[in-house]
């Protein structure tokens, strides 16, 4: 394929998809899958395969989304996976100690508190930022690294670091279950992606939040109450992470203070690779969705190939930055 | 009143030094009352020492800061420099002056590399590092297996102790490699920022970059140098850090990024870039430093450390934040 056609692919690509980004991560994903099904064969593609790709991906999928919403304001949540950690110990905690014996009401009622418990949790973390930075102006990254390093020591404190496992079945079941083949923590993505793409894309809110992470300034002048939506927004960021606190809990049948730590700075990279401006105010859920699938189908591969891990890792910092460099390659001006 | 407005100490003590400064002295005053080995010269140096690694860090970030950009891979820098530096040094022989070389060499390569990334392929840098941090500690692992190094050279594992003093009965003290590498760092550091043309121009660019290359900087030789210097110093506080430790943990470093950059920004460096000063940074440090000891001399649970540690930062940032708005509200109104 000549290289005047690749470009005006990914041109025609642009058009349909609306956005270079999009347009790229789409190119990308094909030359990848491309790749690996020559690398690996049918066994790539194997409905084996696939499913352990999609009971993978919820995990880092939902605590994303959390960092993407933070990430559009102009802001960043580095509180994500404290929270998530903080509030899966609260459900994991009612959990064990308050479970009846026998199935029944009480057996149901117990569950639905505990999550609920959990995600007022996360909920009272998310208004503790909210508030300290929108109304008393403190910088998101600091805000957030207080957050986290409370919300971490509480739940070392209260466990003393230890792991609280041992869940009923409902519980086991979101993260290990499937729905006619499809993993029920992919649907439980699904149904957090299709609601923050709504809200961010046909609401005012949405407007309001890609405003703020172009201009915070312009848009309080505009007569835009932008604490109160920085507020719900950070809100709306920790219940995300309330939410990938159950997946979590559910998928390992434990909780414990440490969980998914790595993950802090993988959420900046997929949510950045998905084409979400780190200064905020541009950036798509699809974008974002995008992302991690390239990320984990490139995980998956390097496990069928008998690669390591750490090896992935590398190979996710360089498509990043092969990404991020493709806009200024095609000799258009920086922005 | 209206005066000290002007007089350098009125500035000073508008400024988020000195509120730093306070909070400092009233924690060292409240700590020395409630335990006696707080204000004694073996905690001091027990201090300094266990936090050279972090310091020293900080003030490559700091530097970072202030022109206006941001590094997070340092950790990764640091390990892959120790990493190589040690293991040639055990396979060919050494000095401290070859592996300090060697260690600095290589961290401002990778240093080089994040600058080039940034200016040429023009990529935001907290973009840049999230993947370089990737790539080099991926890197590292994959290669290295992610094996420890216990044994290093006899001469490195004793390490230095110079000006040596006796304090009370048969305590004596010395500098040794942390405090004298932290120090060292401090004053270079501050030299740079303060007493030197380019230090200037550091400032300007992160305040305004796009005015900084109309007035005809070469902002490509200040990011790299700017970004070099981040390396530089990962590769001088990853020996110190090895030293203390005695041996090389290649995984142990990456994840302790955000515990640097608590330090500085405690100090008041903006992320916004063209704000921050060396003080700042050892105030910011002292904080972090001083509230863990104490947390350990009370005789507190180790468990419950970092939920004081988040409370003081949330705390302490909270009120410093508010303390400005209610300046800049009054100001608006005379």
């Amino acid at each position: 394929m000549s290289n005047a056609s690749t470009l005006s692919l990914r041109g025609r690509l642009i058009r349909l998809a609306g956005s270079g980004t999009i347009a790229t991560l789409i190119l990308l994903l094909v030359a990848l899958w491309v790749v690996f099904a020559i690398a690996i064969g049918d066994r790539f593609f194997s409905a084996n395969t696939l499913q352990s790709m999609a009971f993978q991906m919820p995990e880092l999928g939902i605590l994303s989304l959390a960092m993407m919403l933070a990430l559009l304001s102009g802001g960043l949540n580095l509180s994500i996976i404290s929270t998530a950690n903080l509030s899966g110990l609260t459900i994991a905690f009612l959990l064990t100690r308050y479970i009846p014996g026998s199935q029944g009401v009480a057996w149901v009622g117990v569950q639905v508190l505990a999550i609920a418990a959990g995600f007022a949790v996360a909920a009272l973390v998310g208004l503790v930022n909210g508030f300290v930075i929108a109304y008393l102006g403190v910088s998101p990254i600091l805000a957030t690294l207080g957050t986290m390093t409370l919300c971490k020591g509480l739940a070392i404190g209260l466990t003393r670091g230890n792991v609280i496992s041992g869940f009923p079945e409902p519980i086991v079941f979101i993260g290990n279950g499937t729905v006619f083949g499809v993993p029920f923590a992919l649907i439980v993505l699904a149904l957090c992606a299709l609601p923050v793409a709504l809200m961010l894309n046909a609401t005012p809110f949405g407007a309001k939040v890609y405003m703020i992470g172009s201009n915070e300034k312009a848009t309080r002048y505009s007569g835009v109450d932008t604490r109160a939506v920085l507020l719900k927004l950070y809100v709306l960021s920790s219940l995300l992470a309330g939410v990938a606190a159950v997946v979590m809990l559910a998928r390992f049948n434990s909780a414990n203070a440490a969980y998914g730590e790595s993950y802090l700075l993988v959420t900046i990279l997929a949510a950045v690779l998905g084409g979400v401006d780190p200064f905020g105010g541009f950036g798509k859920v699809g974008g974002l969705l995008l992302a991690l699938i390239i990320l984990q189908v490139i995980s998956s591969a390097f496990n069928l190939l008998n690669l390591s891990q750490f090896l992935t890792l590398a190979i996710w910092g360089g498509i990043l930055i092969a990404v991020a460099a493709v806009p200024h390659l095609g000799g258009k001006a920086p922005r | 009143m209206r005066e000290s407005r002007f007089s350098p100490f009125g500035r000073f003590r508008r400024s988020h030094e000195f509120w730093l400064l306070i909070v400092i002295l009233a924690l060292c005053a409240s700590l020395g009352v409630a335990n006696a080995q707080f204000l004694t010269m073996q905690n001091l140096f027990d201090l300094l020492t266990s936090y050279a690694f972090v310091g020293i860090l900080a003030l490559g970030l700091l530097v970072v800061l202030i022109a206006g950009g941001i590094d997070i891979s340092f950790t990764a820098t640091a390990s892959v420099a120790q990493y190589v530096t040690l293991s040639v040094a055990n396979a060919y022989g050494a000095n401290w002056i070859s592996v300090f070389a060697f260690a600095i060499g290589i961290g401002g390569a990778l240093g080089a590399l994040n600058a080039i990334f940034i200016q040429k392929l023009r990529i935001p840098s907290i973009i840049v590092s999230v993947a370089t941090l990737n790539i080099f500690y991926g890197l590292l692992i994959f290669f290295t297996g992610g094996k420890y190094i216990y044994s290093l050279p006899d001469w490195f594992a004793t390490g230095i102790f110079w000006f040596e003093f006796e304090w009370g009965k048969d305590t004596s003290y010395g500098v040794n490699l942390q405090i004298l590498a932290l120090a060292v760092s401090f004053l270079v550091t501050w030299l740079l920022l303060n007493r030197t043309n380019i230090g200037r121009q550091i400032y300007a660019m992160g305040d305004n970059a796009d005015a900084a290359q109309r007035l005809g900087f070469h902002i490509f030789g200040l990011n790299m140098l700017v970004y070099c210097y981040m390396g530089v110093m990962a590769g001088i506080a990853s020996l110190v850090q090895a030293q203390l430790a005695q041996s090389v943990a290649p995984t142990v470093l990456v994840g302790k990024e955000l515990d640097v950059v608590a330090a500085v920004v405690l100090g008041g460096a903006s992320l916004m870039g063209g704000v921050g000063t060396v003080l700042g940074t050892f105030l910011g440090l002292a904080l972090l430093a001083i509230l863990q000891n104490g947390i350990i001399l009370l005789g507190v649970s180790s468990y419950w450390s970092p939920f004081f540690v988040g409370s003081v930062i949330l705390i302490s940032v909270s009120a410093t934040a508010w303390s400005q708005r209610e300046r800049r509200t009054r100001g608006a109104r005379a």
